[in-house]
């Protein structure tokens, strides 16, 4: 070792503590006035200035939601000192109790105001501005708050901002949040909180004896949070909104060949802007005990037997596994005789000698109960899952989704301790019985089928994703089957001519959910039947796919098509008027049969039932 | 034989370094006292003071201890006592205990301490061990194998904790040491340059290691106004501090900042602001002298010591202690970012005290055996 690296070492030093002797002389010497007046009359406050939140934009770059002024009251804490509280729960015309709790919280810290009161109407800025003398220390804050922009349009996927929960302010993820802090709750609100949020700023500030502002002593701006630009269509979701009427139900859309959400409407909805303003306890318990249940998220978390529109699965199925010839038909005699049982197709009399094409496109229930019986249950199951119906999509709206159900002879067994019996495999193959899907699980299903066998996870966000998985389906299945859903829109007898449009081809397949209860001659709108419609257009080259499900609908045809036909031209045809496709030539609701498996006294009125009472195992 | 290895010790004995931080520990708890007096005076005064008045006693004891023994036996089992202090960082990591996001606590009965509040001494030992018996003079490289180890490895362990002041010590510690040992400029050079370009890349992949409040610091360092956490106010409230006292200082128990709350970490890493608010210009600069007396002496020995390794290691002690030093400081007069780093001496803390005692102990020891005469190497 060098002794001159040495020496060289202590003339570092001693430069480097020269350059502090410097920095404390200016500290010190220079500006010692100015920081011993600062630390006498002290006393600063730091404020935090909030953070304009991202803005959510649709598909088609319309802006979702807008951020306007949110105001609160706050005191600052130097100024508690002989404050009467009651005075002050008069003047804010709040509890006592509460603002007692909120000044003595015990992680209040000395020198943050303390929030009193969030939310406040024009009027009350008003009042406080005027009669704050009187509190000394008392101030109006801004905060961002959020106007949403289409009211109850896309409320459930759009979400909602309010007030943290006691759960949320003890997760770590929200640390350093002030406890009244509005974050996303709902929707994409909530899964993007993190990314729409910002950064708020801080401001360092001198204040006086009373708390106003006398100087600005450090400031950092906030940060706006990123706008996000979500996949769905703002024009569906209000075309699907108008069209429900004052129906529940929920539609979902989906861009087969992206997996986007196109639209996704969950109706009753709810009003989001009376949770961003601050919802008041009543609101909120007539939100809860409203019968109708406006919170449930129907798209994800209602399951109801898919009906008809499961035999675009059967025929799947019963093409790849070969079970059928296409032209060879099959003598609808109006049902099947099964021991002492009868199960019965929708159309009384009987189809006669029907095809494949013709089946679908008429809905013949009883050509579908030959091929279930000729595939049995674990094709169809094959067939079902591989479509993504039993299991979650995996959306992510941060609620729980329903699963649904698609039994097996193994399910039964396990579930029930008995075999599984033919009987319950012609209820499965129509879509009735123990099947149960949702509607985002339909809409998929539509969307993979259409597209040709690609599956996507779904996504909320513009671009959607890579594909994931292949069916391995052939092409021919599907091209057959597309021009009988064709068929099923367009072709004389087609169950589902309401959705017939001018503007472009569509195919689709009706279905009816039973409610239990109307078989036993009850009657009104508690016990009509619910409507299921699927859909995907344009045949050849689809780029919307959807499923609309009508609550008490009655017959899809009726209610569920037109609704889905509004969605496919609200997205596809936009320049057009949408009243221009009404006044095409199509045929009025009485002048084709009402289609509905579940006509009284027909055989499938015995599912859930007749497990016990059919003596053949399959 | 033993009588007169007594009088030679007492005779060398290096009383001016003693003296130095033996009067930097009293300014310390003079002003721990200060710091930590209830607000208005009112209310039971928190222990800190009298904690930090036993360490100090047991961190004398100890030094002396330290003095005692010829350090030519820290050479023999250098590289056993670096096994010990790599094993104790991983044994942190393992069964350490948490706190404020940082795992740096190891308990062992009643007793909790800082493994890397001894690590930092093991190191300079284990490095100073390698450096003097490789002959780098003539080849001024090192071989991989010792980057590894006496770079790379603690580096990652310490990041891991995460302890972000032990870190900047270990690089500035590894730097100085083969800097004076003599790697060649271009070995040191192409190393810098590596470190340059590798920045982009890297930068990306420390940053989402840190953890938050480690970003904060960082962030609150390049621009105090950024500052989510609301650690630029802090830095502002420091130079309120230590700017208040002006020339002559508000007095002794006269400062407001810290009392009031004000002032965070006041006791322990902020210590300088309460005591610059108090003693002002004058009693800073009086300080700032002490330090630098500690570092020339510090230096000297080296300079004097009679072997390589003992030169390495009093080079080694010397640099800890200003680099603790410069980081705190600078950190107080916001010149550099919000490391929790302790001043050497004077902040409260029992393990800071006592390792920082044992490293003087073993910069007095070498300045003790600095004749070759009476202390063969």
């Amino acid at each position: 070792m060098k002794l001159k690296k040495i020496h060289l070492g202590s003339y570092i030093i001693i430069a480097v503590l020269l350059f502090f002797c410097f920095k404390l002389w200016q500290l010190q010497v220079l500006e010692g006035d100015k920081y011993r007046a600062l630390s006498e009359s002290n006393r600063l406050r730091i404020v935090k200035t909030p953070a304009p939140r991202g803005i959510i934009f649709d598909r088609n770059g319309t802006p979702l939601v807008k951020d306007v002024p949110f105001f609160s009251v706050s005191i600052s804490p130097e100024t508690l000192k002989g404050l009467d509280p009651n005075a002050l729960a008069v003047f804010l015309s709040m509890d006592k109790k509460e603002i007692e709790e909120k000044l003595n919280r015990k992680d209040n810290s000395p020198f943050i105001p303390i929030k009193l009161k969030q939310g406040l109407s024009f009027q009350e800025v008003a009042h406080i501005e005027a009669g704050k003398s009187d509190f000394p220390g008392l101030f109006v804050e801004t905060d961002v708050g959020r106007e949403y922009l289409f009211g109850k349009v896309g409320a459930h996927i759009i979400g909602y901002l309010g007030k943290m929960t006691s759960a949320q302010f003890d997760n770590p993820e929200f640390r350093g949040f002030p406890p009244d802090a509005l974050i996303g709750q709902w929707g994409v609100e909530a899964v993007f909180d993190k990314e729409l949020r910002g950064t708020p700023g801080e401001k360092i500030i001198e204040v006086d004896a009373l708390g106003r502002e006398l100087r600005l002593i450090q400031q950092r701006p906030s940060i706006k949070g990123n706008n996000i630009e979500l996949s769905i269509d703002i024009n569906i979701q209000k075309a699907v909104e108008d069209g429900f009427k004052d129906k529940a139900g929920a539609l979902v859309a989906i861009k087969p060949d992206t997996g986007e959400i196109l639209a996704l409407e969950s109706l009753p909805s709810f009003d989001p802007n009376v949770f961003s303003r601050g919802i008041t306890y009543q609101e909120w318990v007539s939100l809860m005990e409203d019968k109708k249940n406006p919170m449930l998220n129907r798209a994800l978390q209602s399951q109801y037997p898919p009906g008809s529109t499961f035999k675009i699965i059967t025929a799947t199925a019963a093409l790849e596994e070969g079970v059928i010839d296409l032209d060879k038909k099959i003598n609808c005699t109006g049902g099947i005789k099964y021991g002492k049982w009868t199960f019965g197709c929708w159309k009384k009399g009987g189809h006669g000698p029907i095809d494949f094409h013709r089946a679908i496109v008429e809905s013949c229930d009883s050509y579908f109960y030959e091929v279930g019986r000729r595939l049995g249950i674990d094709k169809i199951y094959k067939y079902a899952t591989a479509l993504g119906l039993g299991r979650e999509t995996g959306l992510d709206l941060l609620i729980k989704e329903r699963r649904g159900l698609i039994p097996n002879t193994e399910w039964k067994r396990q579930k029930k301790g008995s075999p599984w019996y033919l009987g319950e495999t012609y209820n499965a193959a129509i879509g009735q019985g123990y099947v149960t899907v949702t509607p985002i699980q339909m809409a998929r299903m539509m969307a993979t089928f259409s597209n040709g066998g690609t599956i996507y996870p779904l996504s909320l966000l513009k671009g959607g994703s890579q594909p994931v998985g292949q069916l391995g389906i052939k092409p021919e299945t599907i091209q057959i089957i597309k021009e009988a859903l064709a068929g099923v829109v367009n072709e004389p007898n087609g169950t589902a001519h309401a959705a017939q449009s001018q503007a472009l081809l569509i195919g689709g397949k009706t279905g009816t959910a039973q409610v239990v209860g109307k078989q036993r001659g009850f009657s009104g709108e508690k016990y009509m039947d619910h409507a299921w419609f699927v859909a995907f257009a344009p045949v050849d080259k689809p780029e919307i796919a959807l499923s609309v499900f009508v609550e008490h609908g009655g017959h899809g045809a009726t209610t569920a098509a037109p609704i889905a036909k509004r969605a496919i031209e609200a997205y596809l045809v936009k320049p057009k008027p949408v009243e221009a496709a009404t006044a095409g030539p199509i045929k009025k609701a009485g002048d084709f049969p009402a289609p509905s498996p579940a006509s009284p006294g027909s055989g499938s009125s015995t599912h859930g039932n007749n497990e016990n009472a059919q003596g053949d195992p399959e | 034989m033993i009588i007169k290895v007594d009088r030679l010790l007492i005779k060398n004995f290096d009383w001016v370094t003693f003296g130095l931080v033996l009067c930097l520990s009293l300014i310390g708890i003079v002003t721990i006292y200060s710091a930590t007096r209830p607000p208005g005076g009112v209310g039971v005064h928190p222990d800190f003071y009298s904690k930090q008045i036993v360490w100090l006693i047991i961190s004398i004891a100890v030094l002396f201890a330290m003095v005692f023994f010829d350090y030519k036996w820290l050479f023999r089992y250098a590289y056993q006592l670096y096994g010990i202090g790599l094993f104790l960082l991983v044994a942190v990591l393992v069964a350490g205990r948490s706190s404020m996001g940082a795992k740096r606590w190891l308990s062992i009965g009643f007793f909790s301490f800082q493994p890397s509040e001894f690590f930092r001494i093991l190191f300079i030992i284990g490095l100073s061990a390698y450096l003097a018996t490789s002959d780098l003079e003539s080849t001024e490289k090192m071989s991989a194998k010792s980057v590894v180890m006496f770079a790379i490895v603690p580096l990652a362990l310490l990041i891991k904790q995460p302890d972000l002041g032990t870190a900047i010590l270990m690089v500035s510690l590894f730097t100085v040491l083969s800097v004076s040992k003599g790697v060649s400029r271009k070995v040191i050079t192409v190393v810098l340059m590596i470190g340059i370009v590798s920045v982009p890349f890297l930068g990306h992949i420390v940053w989402d290691g840190l953890k938050d409040y480690q970003k904060n610091r960082l962030v609150a360092f390049m621009d105090p106004e950024v500052d989510p956490s609301g650690i630029g106010y802090h830095i502002t409230q420091s130079k309120i501090s230590i700017g208040s006292g002006g020339i002559i200082g508000k007095g002794y128990l006269r400062g407001t900042q810290g009392p009031l709350r004000f002032l965070p970490e006041k006791h322990t890493d902020f210590i300088f602001a309460v005591y610059a608010e108090e003693g002002g210009f004058v009693g800073s600069i009086f300080l700032l002298c002490i330090y630098l007396l500690l570092f020339l002496r510090g230096l000297d020995t080296a300079v004097r010591a009679k072997d390589e390794f003992g030169r390495l290691m009093a080079v080694g002690i010397t640099a800890m202690f200003f680099v603790y030093f410069c980081v705190n400081i600078g950190m107080t007069l916001s010149l550099m970012p919000v490391v929790g780093v302790p001043l050497p001496f004077v902040s409260y803390g029992g393990t800071a005290l006592l390792s920082n005692f044992i490293a003087a102990g073993i910069l007095i020891n070498i300045r003790t055996r600095r004749f070759e005469l009476f202390y063969p190497s």
